[in-house]
């Protein structure tokens, strides 16, 4: 049952943003969430609907598997924009007496609980197109790159990005293994299904203990298996697979700051 | 070429109790090209003179030179891993990368050779243990003695001159294992790669060149297998067993059958019994 799962969540693909250069990519994300933070009018949001809508027509990812991302964050979606709508003050449009209770919906509140709802979810919409679009390693490796300017502050970047791929490397030997310990400890008695909440959490136990002492062996070994092969940390490694940038990559940047410059355009000298 | 010249190691050296002699005054000199096998049970100190070998330990006493290089010498140690690659027994274990190809890149990537060179190593070494076409595969994917195999290659994109294998097939099933022995030949014989493989199989030890049997932290036997496993006795007395083939030769051979006693493999223990029994070996 463990062996199911999915690092991340990547699409495999053949789509602009598929072949877009990872830490590049990484970049326009960025500025893709500082637009969304700054815009405020209706205008700048239906442009930024048009080119969110583009964006995944483009990616080739199924609106489903979007969706899919959404639905960890909806009842915090609902929970903030009812706060909002509740708790603003400002014009009111209904009113109602609850238990002595008064209920406002103001109209400040509905907008700025519509705003909110509506940057949470392309929040969510644009980093998922990211991790559906790229693979874990490419990820890592993206990131690494990023942060490289950081080593100057002692930012150990190289370090960071090793240990995301092992993590990555050793999620199907750990779930593997625990698909065992749970076997043994079942065949001696061990009961992992029934009782509460509390109860199966104390169940666990037999299993994380084993699972982590492997843990602790295996990093020996591995740490051992490293230093055979020279590894020194990041100093004077070089990579085999290098991230160039292209010029379908420049491209694809171009475009990309256009349309923000026009949603921008819009935020600030369309009045509405 | 390795050397080691009264090598001892201990465990917690300095404190009286607890010190924890393992090695003791070893003398083993291992030629440029030949196929060593180091024999002896739990205990014996092999493992921990293989890891000697890279300087993963250093010697508590005496020396080691790998190539000439003495592993006590700290500015060294790189360019010695380098030289004397290191399998270990635990396939899962030893790997770091999520891909089969980027776990072979990886040693060169440490050695900072550049990314087109790393690409044509890559290449050069799955072609070799015949992993090729798994280059793009998840090694969880992969069966024990296909992850050693990859293990071998990530070694070798080192370059490296000499190969240690500790145990590499002690967790393998039998096919995987003589997979895994079968690389290991070819890269003796075709590579002139100088191979050190550490077993407690007596079937893979009767493959090498010469057989080191280690007990109590001494080399207790050493010679080609034929002399060393004619010793049944004491191979005995040192908890292994000789091969199959060799105890039944040794048991007929007492039992007064004129048989020669140092037969090693299935092949010529037919031939010799062939021969005993008149036929034409057909």
């Amino acid at each position: 049952m463990l062996r199911d799962v999915v690092i991340g969540q990547y699409v495999p693909g053949k789509s602009p943003l598929h072949r877009m250069n990872p830490p590049l990519k990484m970049i326009l994300m960025i500025a893709y969430i500082a637009v969304l933070f700054v815009i405020k009018s209706a205008a700048a949001y239906a442009l930024f609907t048009v080119c969110a809508v583009t964006l995944i027509m483009i990616s080739g990812v199924s609106v489903g598997m979007i969706l899919k991302g959404i639905k960890p964050i909806l009842y915090i979606v609902i929970f903030t924009a009812l706060l909002n709508i509740f708790m603003t003050t400002g014009e009111v449009m209904w009113s109602a007496s609850v238990f002595g209770l008064t209920l406002r919906i103001t109209k400040e509140g509905v907008t700025a609980g519509a705003l909110l709802t509506a940057r949470l979810i392309y929040l969510v919409t644009g980093t998922s197109l990211l991790t559906l679009t790229t693979p874990p390693l490419q990820l890592t490796d993206g990131i690494e790159r990023l942060l490289k300017p950081l080593n100057k502050i002692k930012v150990p970047s190289h370090e960071i990005a090793m240990m995301m791929t092992i993590a990555i490397r050793f999620i199907p030997t750990f779930s593997e293994e625990a698909d065992k310990i749970k076997k043994a400890q079942t065949a001696r008695g061990a009961d992992f299904e029934s009782g509460g909440l509390i109860k199966r959490a104390r169940a666990m136990t037999p299993l994380l203990v084993p699972l982590f002492i492997s843990a602790f062996r295996r990093a020996d070994e591995l740490a051992e298996a490293m230093e055979a092969r020279c590894y020194r940390g990041g100093g004077n490694r070089t990579k085999m697979k290098e991230q160039h940038i292209t010029a379908f990559d420049i491209k694809a940047a171009v475009i990309f700051v256009l349309a923000a410059v026009l949603i921008l355009l819009a935020e600030f000298w369309i009045e509405i | 070429m390795i050397e080691t010249k009264n090598l001892s190691h201990s465990y917690r050296a300095g404190s009286a109790e607890q010190e924890k002699k393992v090695l003791k005054g070893l003398n083993l000199k291992i030629e440029k090209g030949s196929f060593t096998a180091v024999l002896g049970r739990n205990g014996s100190g092999k493992s921990t003179l293989a890891k000697h070998f890279n300087a993963m330990l250093l010697p508590t006493g005496g020396k080691v030179y790998i190539n000439g290089m003495d592993t006590l010498d700290e500015k060294s140690v790189f360019d010695i891993r380098r030289t004397a690659g290191m399998v270990f027994q635990n396939p899962d274990n030893q790997m770091v990368a999520a891909i089969v190809e980027d776990e072979v890149a990886f040693a060169p990537e440490n050695l900072g050779v550049e990314p087109k060179e790393i690409r044509s190593r890559v290449r050069e070494c799955l072609e070799t243990v015949n992993m090729t076409k798994y280059a793009e595969t998840a090694p969880s994917k992969l069966s024990g003695g296909q992850k050693q195999r990859v293990a071998i290659a990530a070694v070798l994109a080192m370059k490296p001159e000499i190969l240690i294998l500790d145990e590499p097939t002690a967790m393998l099933d039998p096919m995987g294992r003589s997979e895994v022995i079968k690389t290991v030949k070819k890269l003796n014989k075709e590579q002139g790669i100088t191979v050190v493989l550490i077993t407690h199989y007596m079937e893979e030890a009767a493959a090498a060149d010469r057989v080191v049997v280690m007990d109590g932290g001494s080399i207790a036997l050493d010679g080609t297998p034929k002399q060393v496993f004619s010793n049944v006795e004491m191979i005995k007395a040192l908890g292994l067993d000789v091969p199959q083939v060799t105890l039944l030769a040794y048991e007929l051979n007492k039992a007064g059958i004129d048989i020669a006693a140092d037969v090693l493999t299935v092949d010529e223990c037919f031939t010799e019994l062939a021969g005993l029994l008149g036929g034409n070996g057909k």
